[in-house]
């Protein structure tokens, strides 16, 4: 009566692809999603992660005949993530207020950069900024891949909202610090949201494939950020450098650590987990969410639902942009305060939000870990923080890319791994298949 | 033949999974050119004891023995070098290679060590299919060929690798009616030959067509294995189901009251732009069934899609009660009081991966109680599920599992189960016993018969003539787009036949 009161069988039972015929094709997207989901939460992105580290290391070992654990270690040594080696007893300044209270790590002192724990602290306020970001360019891409599209234009909409941001941030002066504040982010959400929407538009009215426009819009900002910052241009203030006018004090996002100047960790960080909660609340308790996820799954099943396929496409896509128009308001209003035609050509963050998404498998915490991770590696990796005498900041930051690229590849390999994983239990019980001898009867 | 060991016999396979005995001490045996049929319904065990054959699963007690001699089978390339060939539900083709490359498939002959020598393999495969009698072209692709013949395509690959005892796991479930008497065909020449057949199957008049002895499971126990002489549905069906089923549904004449649904002249275009519906025109009453019988492919699909609103409607008009519903979406329909059982649960009727009460939830997660502003409300909405699931005994699942975990009787009872509670004045019922075994199709039956007597207009389409028949107060006929003929109950299986291959046409025609 019930298939389900008898496990799983090893053959495809009457569970199959959602829109697949009877004839036996590969696994669909939604089933492999599926299959990738149960298959044991945080062991398939730590395998990936670990197996991209491993693979990265030998290619340092046959490369540079660098020991790459201790390569690692200079790397970790360099996020900053040492800070939470130095645990004490300090009496720390409430960031926003004149009080002080008890902390077990030290967040002042950052006036001597020569004390091991005050460079770990640049260093991590470094990492944090890196992730601040990439939980956001991360969030665009997942939540899109949630309604089954694949957003390769957060790096475009990265641009928009940080283009949005240093407009709003460097006019409307004399307006108060919070609203200021409010409306250049805000300006940057929804510059993302009307590039992204464009894709979820297409997509939605005429079936244009969202990677293809998303991708020509990546370039089309491209050359709209070189047109307004460069000389001539609206935004320009600088003809010589290319870049805008400065971000007024009261548009910037207050630092809670460190000095602005200096790069310190800015609220945008807590914004970013508000971020997380917020994808997280979306999806799974709104109507909304179950409509995106109702199509990510099964676009005729929630056709048949009454649910409006067209409408959940473009929905996707604008919020989507949102997030990362939010990611560019958190670079420009946290700590770049200008923006230059040449950071703009630079910025790889968007497309790092891919990995991130992919790392993180869509989930909110899993997102949020993958952007620790990958903010941390490219802080570690940088010339400025990695030690020189261990391993060439030049070499690192190519061997930073390269793990990028194979965690992406890895993650690619899904099945692969999992394949890996579950091996090792076939192997036991082939072992106890192998039977004792059997007596002839 | 008594002489001869049967070529395989299982003795008191036990295999037990994590809170379940899914075959609890069975005995079975398969002799020499013969169909033995192995009857139960859907998770009776039969898959289980079968991927116990074919080496995917070790039995945790008991033997298996080939010819009298005893084997154990740790993988399904030990069955295979058996002589075991199985053959899935689901085939295991690749679409886009020829016939006789997904055949030679793991057994490839080679040219210069590492390239598929082509010509070898076509002539192997043409040899195979013509010492079979098979009507398959080796150089076709796949995807191209219906599926009765990738059926074949599946059995020629056993074949190929030489195997003497077959397995068939629900051969029928996705051919046509004549594609399974083909089936059959090639089944008794293939025992004639010596070959060994074991039919995994739920339908009983199948299997007292097909098969020699029948072995009936019931929850993991082989209830008994009787021979296809003296052995009656009613019986099997019994042995079955561990009660009385009622095949035949006992109904009181329909009372028609109000029309529910109106269509007049639609016309509806397929997916490639050609017609359809050409010009349907009838009406459902509050309180009848009314049965659309057709040969597949003649515009039973594309009708169903326009009238919920999946399809476009290209001219005509429908109404459903008091309202013309001809250019409505999906989600106008359903809150005008439509309820829809699709025929492809898979693919439209619920979505794998969400929960069970997220699926019960599909139409109205939007509305009160699910949701609120906006907001969902997950303990609302798994309550309503854990009301529903108890009140139409969906097995196997609790309101957080999710829709793959259940099995497709289930899954189809979950289907019935929001649509039906939706409490909807006109019910369109797609196919709703596509693939489900007797207890399930006799719940199903009931339950539209329930409906109706409850004043709700039911539109049944249905491939299966007897479920026509059984369950229809008036019974519609489509051929090539269009209604040609109207029938009371009381019409017998030839005439509907005949109609349906276009030969009422001249005398009854009402379009």
């Amino acid at each position: 009566m019930s298939d389900a009161a008898v496990p799983p069988d090893d053959t495809p039972a009457p569970d199959q692809p959602p829109n697949g015929e009877p004839d036996g094709s590969a696994p669909s997207a939604a089933e492999r999603f599926d299959v990738f989901t149960r298959a044991g939460g945080l062991v398939t992105p730590i395998l990936t992660t670990i197996l991209a580290f491993f693979v990265a290391g030998l290619v340092v070992l046959v490369t540079t005949r660098h020991n790459p654990l201790s390569t690692y270690w200079a790397i970790f040594n360099g996020t900053g993530l040492t800070w939470f080696f130095h645990p004490g007893n300090y009496s720390v300044h409430v960031p926003f207020t004149d009080s002080h209270v008890w902390f077990p790590f030290n967040t002042n002192g950052l006036e001597s950069p020569t004390t091991p724990s005050s460079r770990a602290a640049y260093a991590l306020q470094q990492t944090l900024l890196l992730t601040t970001t990439l939980i956001f360019t991360g969030l665009a891409v997942a939540f899109a891949f949630r309604c089954g599209l694949f957003n390769i234009g957060g790096q475009g909409q990265y641009v928009a909202g940080s283009l949005a941001a240093v407009w709003v941030g460097s006019s409307l002066a004399g307006t108060g610090a919070l609203p200021h504040t409010v409306l250049a982010v805000a300006a940057a959400g929804l510059a993302g949201a009307l590039l992204a929407g464009i894709a979820g538009l297409l997509k939605a009215t005429v079936g244009a494939h969202e990677v293809v426009v998303t991708i020509m819009l990546n370039w089309i900002m491209f050359y709209t950020a070189q047109w307004l910052l460069g000389p001539g241009g609206p935004l320009n203030a600088n003809p010589f450098t290319s870049t805008s006018a400065d971000v007024h004090e009261n548009a910037r996002l207050p630092v809670f650590w460190g000095l602005g100047i200096l790069q310190g960790a800015h609220v945008g960080l807590l914004l970013g987990i508000v971020a997380l909660v917020v994808y997280s609340l979306i999806l799974n308790r709104t109507t909304l969410g179950y409509e995106v996820r109702a199509v990510g799954f099964n676009p005729d099943a929630a056709r048949y639902g009454g649910i409006s396929v067209a409408r959940s496409y473009f929905l996707a896509m604008a919020i989507a942009g949102t997030f990362a128009g939010l990611g560019g308001a958190m670079d420009v209003l946290g700590y770049e305060y200008r923006l230059a035609a040449s950071t703009i050509s630079l910025s790889q963050i968007g497309f790092l939000g891919i990995a991130v998404a992919l790392l993180g498998r869509n989930t909110a915490i899993g997102t949020g870990l993958a952007a620790l991770l990958f903010g941390a590696l490219l802080t570690g990796t940088s010339q400025k923080n990695l030690d020189p005498a261990i391993f060439k900041p030049e070499l690192a930051s190519n061997l930073s890319l390269m793990i990028q690229g194979l965690v992406v590849l890895f993650v690619g390999a899904d099945l692969l791994i999992l394949y890996a994983w579950n091996a090792r239990k076939k192997v036991r019980r082939r072992e106890e298949a192998r039977p004792q001898p059997e007596p002839a009867t | 033949m008594a002489a001869d060991p049967p070529v395989l016999e299982l003795h008191g396979i036990t295999k037990r999974f994590p809170g379940i005995v899914a075959n609890d001490r069975i005995d079975f045996d398969l002799r020499r050119g013969e169909v033995h049929a192995l009857l139960g319904e859907n998770g009776a065990g039969k898959s289980t004891l079968m991927n116990v054959v074919y080496g995917l699963y070790k039995p945790d007690e008991g033997e298996i023995a080939m010819k009298g001699e005893r084997i154990v089978l740790g993988s399904p390339s030990d069955a295979i070098g058996r002589g075991i060939g199985m053959v899935h539900q689901h085939f295991m083709l690749i679409p886009v290679m020829t016939v006789a490359e997904n055949i030679v498939l793991g057994n490839e002959p080679n040219a210069a060590g590492v390239f598929l020598d082509h010509a070898t393999a076509d002539r192997r495969v043409r040899e195979l299919a013509g010492s079979f009698n098979f009507a398959v072209d080796p150089d076709a692709r796949v995807q191209n060929i219906s599926v009765g013949q990738q059926q074949r395509v599946e059995i020629l690959k056993a074949l190929y690798r030489h195997a003497d005892i077959l397995i068939l796991d629900e051969p029928t479930a996705v051919l046509t009616p004549q594609e399974a008497t083909d089936l059959f065909e090639i089944l008794r020449s293939l025992t004639q030959d010596g070959m060994s057949i074991i039919f995994i199957s739920h339908k009983l008049h199948e299997v007292l067509d097909i098969a020699d002895r029948i072995s009936v499971l019931r929850r993991g126990k082989l209830i008994d294995t009787v021979p296809r002489e003296g052995a009656t549905e009613e019986g099997l069906a019994q042995m079955m189901v561990g009660r009385e089923v009622v095949l035949q549904i006992d109904k009181e004449p329909a009372t028609p009251a109000e029309t529910l649904l109106e269509v007049e002249g639609l016309e509806v275009e397929d997916d490639r732009g050609l017609p359809a519906v050409r010009g349907v025109t009838f009406e459902v009453r509050a309180g009848e069934i009314v049965g659309v019988a057709g040969v597949d492919g003649n515009g039973q699909t594309e009708l169903i899609e326009a009238l919920t609103g999946l399809r476009k409607t290209k001219a005509g008009r429908a109404t459903i009660g008091e309202h013309e519903v001809t250019h409505d979406n999906v989600r106008e329909r359903l809150e005008g009081g439509l309820g829809h059982i699709p025929e492809d649960r898979l693919r439209h009727g619920m979505i794998l991966e969400f929960t069970l009460a997220e699926n019960l939830a599909l139409h109205d997660y939007r509305n009160e109680p699910d949701s609120h502003l906006g907001w969902l409300r997950p303990s609302r909405m798994i309550a309503a599920a854990r009301r529903l699931i108890s009140e139409f005994d969906i097995r196997g699942g609790r309101p957080t599992s999710k829709g793959s975990e259940l099995s497709g009787g289930n899954q189809q009872k979950l289907v019935v189960a929001r649509e039906v509670s939706r409490d909807p004045r006109l019910l369109i019922a797609a196919q709703p016993t596509r693939g489900l075994d007797v207890g399930a199709i006799e719940f199903l039956h009931r339950r539209l018969v329930t409906e109706r007597d409850e004043g709700r207009a039911i539109l049944l389409v249905s491939l299966e003539l007897e479920e026509i028949l059984s369950l229809s107060d008036r019974i519609l006929v489509m051929y090539e787009g269009q209604i040609v003929g109207e029938y009371p109950p009381t019409v017998t299986a030839e005439t509907l036949g005949l109609a349906m291959i276009g030969g009422g046409l001249e005398e009854e025609k009402v379009a």
